[in-house]
């Protein structure tokens, strides 16, 4: 294959490709970095910060969520196909990190933050939307999670996560809870209302909390 | 001394920008009702005459300007054969998407307003509070735009998938989901709605990119507001609005209504003399306001944005979640007259 030397291999040329949803400039990219780095050093360099800085300017109202959400797809796709052990860290084992949505149908916020932690290497199971406080906790305490993200959509169901973290508490499962959703984005303080341990107002803080939290200081 | 405006005269001289007796206020309260009526919200939106009674009360106690004819957005899945769910402390939601594969659009058509029972319901609802209103209180209807609908149809991720993968067929949702759109609202309008509320919470930067917008569902907002037959506002449901202020004032549109996510000084600047603003107390924080704390909120907001006229006060979702206490919505409505009264206050409350 005749190489590209046209391409300019960094952290601004593929978040340039994501947001102009450029799938293949954004493989050539990542591809190109992969060469002296290995894929999961251009991970480290190109696709992180990428999505980090997607992420703050979604925060700041710079960036649309579409944006934030399609650059987190490709991403993964590209994580598919270049790293397929990482792509399926979702099932693996090992994964003692889960994120699911609580009660509301809505699961975009949660698809956006599982592309960002299978971005950042950090194995995630996903329960899916629609969940009930008791089906969260039985699936916390049989996979035996340290750290669950738990999104909402609705006033009502960012409310029903103090009765959550009550019943984790009070089956004895030591487990973080971060929540996450446009509820505690318009009000700060609802977080600590509903006794979460961590709250992020945007998909790419995730890693670096959930990293926190297992006492990963990477 | 000069007698008070009618709610329909404060809103009408506002949204021709110009000062009336006082700051409008829409307290935009659909569940309410149900707690009003004692009843729990599945049944109390069994019933029209529910929400007629629901929203009179409302109105009777908090004295605020508007009817609010809304029931909730999933009832128009409702005419499109989707399912609701429905919350003992929170607003119904749509059930699993109707559309699961882009082939299925090329099936699909718009449903018809009256052979559907369930909007025929919301037409009872407008025509009672039409009645109830007297000519003085604005009724208003709802629709959600072509451009947003397809959140419900499709799911949110499929929908934003298929703008990219299977472009035609999303452009024949939309074009389906505008006649259906145009026609309910002239329904509601017929019925005696006011105005329509035309939520589009697609529209908001905070969710497309402007230069998608533009192309996409600014295109479809002109050309259905240009066929609804009434004044409609534009609400983009917690949204941010700036980046797109320009376009949004070339639809047709009254007035919009906007996020606490930006500033309302701002955001009036953008929109001043051009389309009226309604907003933006925040709803989700509202639920913890006390009174004093809710004082304050009306109070700044009313500094910011009422100079002039153009501006409506209302929360910045245009649905008062459950959980906001009638203690609050009391206070907001004193608050609302205490430094709402034209020629506003001076900062020192002079």
């Amino acid at each position: 294959m005749r190489e590209d030397n046209s391409i300019v291999s960094t952290p601004e040329a593929f978040l340039e490709a994501l947001l102009d949803t450029d799938r293949l400039r954004a493989r050539q990219v990542l591809e190109w970095a992969s060469r002296p780095a290995g894929p999961e050093g251009a991970l480290d360099s190109l696709m992180m910060p990428a999505l980090e800085r997607i992420g703050e300017r979604w925060e700041s109202g710079e960036l649309a969520l579409s944006q934030v959400y399609m650059s987190g797809r490709i991403c993964e796709e590209l994580i598919e196909t270049l790293m397929p052990l990482r792509a399926g860290n979702g099932a693996a084992a090992e994964a003692r990190v889960a994120i699911g949505v609580l009660e509301d149908r809505h699961a975009l916020g949660k698809r956006i933050v599982l592309s960002v932690l299978r971005a950042g290497g950090i194995p995630v199971r996903d329960y899916g939307a629609g969940l009930s406080v008791g089906e969260l906790v039985e699936r916390t305490r049989a996979d035996g999670i340290r750290v669950l993200l738990v999104s909402t959509l609705m006033l009502r169901s960012a409310l029903r996560i103090k009765l959550l973290v009550a019943e984790l508490g009070a089956a004895g499962l030591a487990v973080k809870v971060v929540v996450g959703g446009a509820p505690f984005v318009c009000d700060r303080r609802l977080a600590e209302k509903v006794g979460a341990d961590a709250v992020g107002y945007s998909a790419h803080q995730a890693v670096e909390i959930v990293r926190r939290l297992l006492g990963d200081g990477r | 001394m000069k007698p008070a405006a009618t709610s329909i005269e404060r809103v009408l001289t506002t949204l021709g920008h110009r000062e009336p007796d006082r700051v409008p206020l829409f307290l935009l309260l659909s569940l309410h009702g149900a707690r009003e009526l004692g009843l729990p919200i599945r049944e109390y939106f069994r019933s029209p005459r529910h929400v007629v009674e629901g929203q009179a009360r409302l109105q009777a106690r908090y004295g605020h300007d508007c009817y609010n004819a809304f029931f909730y957005a999933a009832i128009e899945m409702e005419a499109w054969g989707g399912e609701t769910r429905f919350f003992e402390d929170g607003p119904p939601n749509a059930g699993e998407p109707i559309v699961s594969r882009a082939g299925q659009i090329a099936g699909l058509s718009p449903p018809r307003v009256a052979e559907c029972a369930r909007l025929r319901q919301v037409l009872e609802a407008v025509a009672g509070l039409r009645e109830k209103a007297a000519g003085e209180v604005p009724v208003i209807g709802v629709v959600v735009s072509p451009y947003s609908l397809p959140v419900m149809q499709l799911g949110f991720e499929r929908y934003l998938d298929w703008q990219i993968e299977t472009p035609e067929a999303i452009e024949r949702l939309w074009r389906i989901n505008q006649e259906f759109c145009v026609e309910w609202a002239n329904a509601q309008l017929q019925a005696g709605a006011t105005a329509i509320c035309y939520f589009d919470p697609l529209a908001s930067p905070t969710i497309t990119p402007p230069e998608v917008y533009r192309a996409t569902g600014w295109r479809i907002a002109q050309r259905t507001l240009a066929r609804i037959a009434g004044p409609t506002a534009t609400h983009l449901a917690s949204g941010r609005s700036l980046a797109i202020a320009n376009l949004l004032a070339q639809t047709g549109t009254a007035a919009i209504g906007v996020s606490a996510l930006e500033d309302l000084a701002e955001v009036k600047r953008a929109f001043a003399g051009r389309v009226g603003v309604i907003g933006n107390l925040n709803g989700i924080e509202m639920a913890r306001w006390t009174p004093a704390e809710a004082e304050t909120a009306v109070r700044d907001a009313i500094a910011r944005a009422a100079p002039g006229g153009g501006f409506i006060l209302a929360d910045n979702h245009g649905e008062i979640p459950w959980q906001v206490s009638g203690d609050t919505l009391m206070a907001i409505s004193e608050a609302a007259r205490k430094w709402g009264e034209y020629p506003l206050p001076g900062r020192d409350g002079t």
